[in-house]
């Protein structure tokens, strides 16, 4: 049982999960955007992980990835910062990010260097279930660290059972299969799609990811899983005048 | 049905998880994997279907106009005191080896009822034969390209549109072929239902490397049958061929790959020099890692960030090398090499002023190892020579101030 797990267990309201790009605006943002971000209210953060080529991100995290890079970001500059994480935050912390980077790290030391700061759990959508299952599930677990997989509205019922069986923490619902960016368009096929997946009863809570930028898009969310999950437009909102200290406005233009 | 057809090596070919030894698999997101694995379960049962074969082996023969020759360079064979072969891909319809692919996976998009074709491109031979088929079939085609490479290869943009295409640029990243694939994939996440996406090379997740091997396949089965009527044996004891992602590669090692007295050597790109930072020779710099789905070598940096690769022949300007290939050469089963820009440039206006035959700098990469050989005198090689130098003109005219 990690801080996800428990958070999952013992709050019954909507949650709302932040990401942002570590190393963006600044190298050294990374902290204090996750600081702003528990005292605003959030209820857990996602924190990205750079890659020069993250082909499931639309322009905003793709631009976001590149900056933090160009500001000299990678996985060893991240831990350095992330040693005082549980000094300064106490909600559930995710890293999420490209398999490449992770590999070139080593999967057993990132596995190790996330519980030796903090971190709960870990999102890598280009992972697959086959390499995670054979190769990789003993580190994580050994770990506490609860990986997070993808479902989209083609996920078939039996793969999301498989899925529900090897997670451990939510399951991570996109809106529609899309790159990230675009705005949740709340069609009876959506509808249809979260409906199905709610009647299907899994084991694991569901949040909703992937087009989430306003009230309207987060109360959708909520009325069929447990929360929902800003990343382009927060990452868009970061790049305004003074958005460090807006924070608190921002989360409030999603759940007041 | 005839399982025979483009009968894959038990060695060497792809296992049924898609992998090629430690290289292959398909690293994609959730969002990619409904249309990857719709492939995966259907490309085999598609590609063995008697209807298939039979369009697929007479579009290759009326409308591309195989079998390609296999052409006795006698020239250049006396010059480096060998019997030297060259394939004759260049000579295809659109003037590459891309277009065996392109015919196929069209076929292949048509019996899985996409209704809309999209592929990525660096020089824009890929796009132009992608483009083609399109047109013959009467499919949408979008094409993804860098910006930069658009603003270098005008000829082949104005072919594709020409033929209906849209030309979309890729504006991300170095704005070359690695960012067109980027593009591409991002496309396809965003069609998941009625769109195929038509890979130019052996690289990307399962079953791609595999399904595309299988295309090109047939340069190796034609050569095998025309060194038998040519010299009595099929086998020749060295086969070359140029290596960017390794498609035309591929394809000429394709039926020789479980005959182990054959050599086979891939010539890659080493732009201004293997250590010069400015390069694309992907086995002597890459380490293991994933780009564009699949596991296999890659130049990347130390943290996982890929590099960005340079050589004058765009078709091998690319950071990685097919899943099939990292296997090769792991194995040690294919020699792989690299030439520079020079060497190749060199190569290249060689094979015209002897042979009167002007390659595309690629296919010079291979002949330009040519030089660096020691023959005995009985040795036969074939290289395939992988497309015409049309489109390099330019190049050739800047390189050499003609």
């Amino acid at each position: 049982m990690n801080r996800l797990n428990r958070l999952f267990q013992n709050k019954k309201e909507p949650l709302l999960s932040i990401y942002f790009t570590a190393g963006y605006p600044h190298l050294d943002s990374t902290l204090d955007i996750a600081e702003a971000v528990e005292k605003a209210g959030a209820d857990f953060i996602e924190i990205g992980f750079p890659y020069s080529d993250p082909l499931a991100d639309g322009p905003v995290i793709q631009n976001s990835s590149h900056m933090a890079l160009q500001n000299g970001m990678n996985l060893k500059v991240l831990f350095q910062q992330l040693k005082d994480l549980r000094k300064r935050i106490s909600i559930p912390v995710l890293l999420m990010g490209y398999v490449n980077p992770l590999l070139q790290y080593g999967v057993k030391n990132f596995c190790d260097s996330c519980a030796a700061v903090g971190v709960d759990g870990v999102i890598v959508p280009d992972l697959p279930m086959y390499e995670y299952e054979n190769l990789y599930k003993d580190n994580f677990i050994q770990n506490n660290l609860s990986n997070i997989f993808l479902v989209t509205p083609q996920t078939s019922e039996e793969r999301i059972r498989k899925i529900d069986e090897l997670s451990n923490g939510f399951i991570y619902l996109l809106s529609s299969s899309s790159t990230t960016g675009k705005n949740l368009t709340v069609s009876n096929e959506a509808d249809a799609y979260f409906s199905r997946i709610r009647g299907m009863q899994l084991k694991n809570p569901t949040m909703i990811g992937f087009g989430i930028s306003d009230i309207k898009s987060f109360n959708k969310a909520a009325e069929y899983t447990r929360g929902a999950i800003v990343g382009s437009a927060f990452v868009k909102f970061l790049d305004t005048e003074n958005a460090l200290e807006r924070i608190p406005e921002f989360i409030r233009s999603i759940r007041p | 049905m005839n399982r025979e057809f483009i009968k894959s090596s038990v060695k060497w070919g792809v296992n049924n998880e898609g992998y090629f030894g430690d290289f292959g698999g398909a690293y994609i997101p959730e969002m990619l994997y409904p249309n990857v694995e719709e492939l995966r379960k259907r490309y085999l049962d598609i590609i063995y279907e008697p209807g298939f074969q039979d369009e697929f082996q007479m579009l290759l023969r009326d409308y591309v106009g195989r079998p390609s020759p296999l052409f006795h360079a006698e020239r250049l064979s006396a010059k480096y005191g060998t019997t030297l072969y060259l394939k004759r891909e260049d000579l295809n319809h659109t003037g590459a080896h891309k277009i065996n692919n392109t015919i196929g996976q069209i076929l292949l998009a048509e019996r899985l009822g996409k209704k809309r074709i999209i592929a990525e491109t660096g020089a824009g031979q890929h796009g132009v034969a992608t483009a083609t088929v399109c047109a013959l079939k009467g499919l949408e085609c979008v094409v993804y390209m860098g910006e930069v490479d658009i603003a270098r290869q005008a000829p082949n943009v104005a072919r594709m549109k020409m033929m209906g295409a849209k030309v979309v640029p890729a504006t991300s990243g170095s704005k070359t072929l690695k960012d067109a694939t980027n593009e591409a994939m991002r496309d396809w996440i965003n069609n998941p239902v009625d769109t195929h996406y038509i890979i130019g090379s052996v690289v990307g997740p399962h079953p791609y490397p595999d399904m595309v091997s299988r295309f090109q396949s047939i340069i190796s089965e034609e050569t095998k049958i025309q060194l038998k009527e040519r010299t009595g044996s099929e086998n020749p004891d060295i086969v070359m061929a140029c290596v960017g992602g390794g498609s035309n590669a591929m394809g000429m090692f394709y039926h020789f790959l479980d005959d182990e007295d054959v050599r086979l050597i891939a010539v890659e790109a080493a732009g201004l020099g293997v250590n010069s930072g400015e390069s694309a020779a992907t086995t002597a710099l890459g380490k293991e890692g994933v780009l564009h789905g699949s596991r296999s070598l890659l130049m990347q940096t130390e943290d996982g960030q890929v590099v960005e690769p340079y050589s004058i022949s765009a078709g091998l300007d690319y950071p990685g090398i097919g899943p099939q290939h990292a296997h090769l050469f792991k194995e040690n089963r294919g020699e792989y090499v690299s030439v520079t820009d020079e060497e190749a440039m060199i190569a290249g206006r060689l094979c015209a002023e002897l042979e009167g035959i002007i390659p595309a700098i690629e296919s010079a990469h291979a002949l330009a190892h040519l030089e660096k050989m020691v023959f005995t005198g009985k040795e036969s090689v074939v290289i395939c020579l992988s497309g015409r130098g049309d489109k390099d003109l330019d190049t050739y005219m800047k390189y050499f101030n003609l």
